[in-house]
């Protein structure tokens, strides 16, 4: 069986996120960029079944501008088999939506035709958490999204889920969509042997129009703006004090 | 724990200008370094009458807002570690001189309170004990000048120390962002001035763990070392200017901006890591490098000691313009690391390595650098240097490989008694002392060797489940003489302090000890700042 994972090239989760001065969008432009902490996870489990004997070779795609590759790149140095790269330039005030991205992964996998593909539940950048769900939807596919925990057999998936009050566990037959959760691994290192191999590892590049998707967006951006800033907070003399705020100046009493 | 809480604590906690080799805000860092070095007490005359208490026991003030605090003490060390006998030519603080005091910098610049003056008592290892009584703090050059003018005539030692307030609410800095040039005032926090100066594209050439507490003057004043070390240099490049009020009171204006000066003596060389013993540092003006957008660390493996000098060399030839970092720690450093560090996993568990390296890399171009650390790595590995090793590929995991650099300091006192030793020795050397270590304390303790070999600056601990004069007489004064005869230096960037002031000759020759006390006796005749540290007795 062959895995297909979808990586995104995000800003690090570690930057301070910054609004660029002409609410275009965010600054990208000298900020360190790594690939989205749930799509590490989604590589790492991808990874785990290959090495558990559940699979038997993983692929990773990317959508994204020319330096995604550097994304792909450290997929491969995890140790995915090899890496598909569909090419496209951004454009801020017309962004890739989930929608988009969903065909653009659908047509990988026609032409993959794996058994399992596996996405972050969400980037963290745009927070949409809809790719994973569009993909099963267009491929009509089951899903199981949020796994924290996946245990493959022959023709089936079991995925326990984190949903409210407790793990709800299902089962999915092949091929089927998992979208992973934050405990549902810890991801490897790249390691220097790894990332000597990855040097020799395929990235094949294909273009959006290549795989006859469409990816006009009906959707603009009109303006970005940083959340306004938390005001300072005040030390209070008495209990009395307290109160009468609380009654008239925050209407909460 | 979250940084900006671990930070908070640390705006607690007293100043460590002279703790260099920890990075992240671990509070409990600072717990494992000898401090003592880096607080400077006013030691001062005969228990008087009026003030019948003896030692201290300090708590935390953090409502300060003074650059600087002055301590007046009473009494001699009740220290662990030493003992000093007050010298009588000491004055006895009086009545008339907190008036004094009080009439220059108000009822709130004199703190008499027994618990708010116990604070600054205690080093944070609580290894020495001061036994102050009064606690100044003023706000300007001019008030520091008028305190030491007046204690200067009246004889009373004075103790400058730095950090312990901090929040400083008049510090204002100025910045010159063409020539990339801080001024700003010594009571500034180093981490404020990181993130001021962050904000306008550049950084402090200086980076240490203590940064949420320490403050600017005492580094200074200790000639901080730190992580940034390697790539940066030493304050004495990066120093441009400093404003010092001498002993007598008399306000030194060094204050330059330039780049080049060679007129006359280089007097502010002078004043940086004399730790507080020939005046206060007041302002400084400290050039800044602009920050470079792009970081890569590694994590390696190697089987041998001669490896990693072999990798230090490669590095410094294929990445030298990049190269930010180069720290070492030996396989007992791991250990440790692993067992008592929460969250903190091996990045490279598949077998044990004797010797891990850590090489950060700093430039301006983020694929060109990662391609370029990659192809030395690459290359390393084919030649053997390397065992096996991690690149980061995000910030996170950057931090996590950082977090198992900086936690040995925090991991070692878990263990229960530390014996640390900060030594600079030839490169080659380095690790001979913590073999030749091990074969002496054996079964008693636990050696490791860690630091920041790019600088040759080992740390040496010996970690024993407690204090013992067996261990001791072990360790010292062999450590000490070993470093002597390798023409090493007892304390790369510690200091001296109390703690090693009488072991001054193992790294300096007589001649240039006598010379440090001229200029000594110069600057300060009556000998009231930060007495008993840095120089022997015997040659003032």
């Amino acid at each position: 069986m062959k895995i297909l994972v979808a990586v995104k090239r995000v800003v690090d989760y570690a930057v301070k996120v910054r609004v660029k001065p002409d609410r275009t969008g965010v600054e990208t432009a000298n900020v360190k960029m790594s690939m989205n902490p749930f799509c590490e996870i989604a590589v790492e489990e991808a990874l785990r079944l290959r090495e558990a004997g559940a699979a038997a070779e993983v692929v990773a795609a990317t959508v994204g501008p020319a330096q995604s590759a550097d994304t792909l790149r450290t997929a491969l140095a995890m140790g995915a088999d090899r890496a598909i790269h569909v090419l496209h330039d951004p454009d801020p005030a017309r962004p890739l939506l989930p929608l988009a991205v969903a065909k653009i992964l659908r047509a990988v996998a026609l032409q993959e035709k794996p058994g399992l593909v596996i996405l972050g539940k969400q980037a963290i950048d745009d927070d949409c958490n809809q790719t994973g769900q569009m993909l099963a939807g267009l491929l009509n596919w089951p899903q199981g999204t949020f796994a924290s925990k996946v245990i493959m057999d022959k023709e089936k998936a079991t995925v326990e889920r984190e949903v409210d009050g407790g793990i709800e566990t299902i089962c999915l037959d092949l091929p089927a969509v998992i979208t992973t959760d934050l405990r549902l691994n810890q991801p490897r290192y790249a390691t220097l042997p790894n990332i000597m191999k990855a040097k020799s590892k395929v990235i094949k590049k294909v273009t959006p129009e290549d795989l006859n998707v469409d990816i006009r967006s009906d959707m603009e951006v009109v303006e970005v703006t940083e959340p306004p800033k938390r005001k300072a907070g005040v030390i209070l003399s008495s209990v009395d004090e307290l109160i009468d705020k609380l009654k008239n100046e925050a209407r909460v009493l | 724990m979250a940084r900006s809480a671990a930070a908070g604590l640390l705006r607690h906690l007293g100043p460590l200008a002279g703790e260099a080799q920890a990075r992240g805000l671990y509070p409990t860092q600072y717990a494992s370094t000898n401090r003592a070095f880096s607080r400077f007490y006013w030691i001062q005359g005969q228990q008087h009458p009026l003030y019948g208490y003896g030692n201290n026991v300090e708590t935390n003030d953090t409502q300060q807002s003074a650059q600087m605090n002055f301590e007046v003490q009473k009494r001699s060390f009740s220290s662990a570690a030493a003992h000093i006998q007050r010298n009588p030519a000491y004055s006895v603080l009086n009545p008339d001189d907190v008036s004094y005091f009080k009439s220059i910098l108000g009822e709130s610049g004199v703190v008499q309170d027994e618990d708010r003056v116990a604070v600054a008592n205690v080093d944070w290892m609580g290894k020495y004990k001061g036994a102050s009584q009064l606690l100044l703090l003023p706000k300007s050059t001019t008030e520091v000048s008028k305190i030491l003018s007046y204690c200067n005539s009246r004889r009373l030692a004075v103790v400058p120390q730095g950090g312990n307030t901090g929040l400083v609410g008049g510090s204002v800095p100025v910045y010159d962002e063409v020539n990339g040039i801080l001024t700003c005032e010594a009571g500034c926090v180093l981490e404020n001035l990181s993130s001021f100066v962050e904000n306008k594209g550049f950084i402090m050439p200086l980076d240490l763990g203590a940064k949420g507490s320490c403050h600017i003057g005492g580094n200074i004043s200790t000639n901080a070392g730190g992580l940034r070390f390697i790539r940066y240099g030493s304050l004495h490049g990066s120093v441009l200017g400093l404003e010092v009020v001498l002993a007598n009171g008399t306000v030194l204006d060094m204050l330059t901006t330039l780049r080049k000066d060679n007129t006359g003596y280089d007097l502010k060389h002078l004043f940086i890591g004399s730790e507080g013993s020939l005046g206060v540092v007041t302002k400084v003006a400290i050039l800044t490098p602009a920050k470079l957008p792009s970081t890569n660390v590694a994590f390696l493996s190697c089987n041998d000691y001669i490896s990693c000098q072999k990798l230090l060399l490669a590095a410094k030839r294929s990445l030298g313009e990049i190269l930010s970092a180069f720290e070492f720690m030996d396989r007992h450093c791991i250990d440790l690391a692993m067992k008592h560090l929460e969250g903190v996993h091996n990045p490279l568990p598949v077998s044990p390595y004797k010797f891990y390296v850590l090489i950060e890399t700093t430039g301006s171009d983020e694929s060109n650098d990662k391609a370029k650390l990659e192809a030395f790595l690459l290359r390393s590995m084919e030649d053997g240097l390397v065992a096996d090793g991690v690149i980061a590929q995000d910030i996170s995991q950057a931090s996590n490989f950082w977090r198992i650099r900086e936690g040995i300091s925090e991991a070692s006192v878990k263990v229960g008694a530390v014996y640390k030793y900060d030594l600079s020795i030839p490169v080659e050397k380095l690790y001979d002392i913590v073999e030749e270590m091990r074969g002496r304390v054996g079964d008693m303790g636990e050696v490791l060797g860690y630091g920041h070999l790019g600088d040759g600056n080992l740390h040496l601990n010996i970690l024993s489940t407690k204090y013992s004069d067996k261990i001791l007489a072990q360790i010292e004064p062999f450590v000490y003489e070993w470093t002597s005869k390798q023409r090493g230096s007892i304390s790369a960037e510690h200091g001296l302090g109390l703690m090693k002031a009488e072991k001054i000759h193992y790294s300096k020759s007589s001649e240039a000890v006598q010379l440090m006390a001229s200029i000594k006796k110069l600057l300060d005749p009556n000998s009231i700042l930060n007495p008993y540290k840095v120089l022997p007795q015997s040659v003032l």
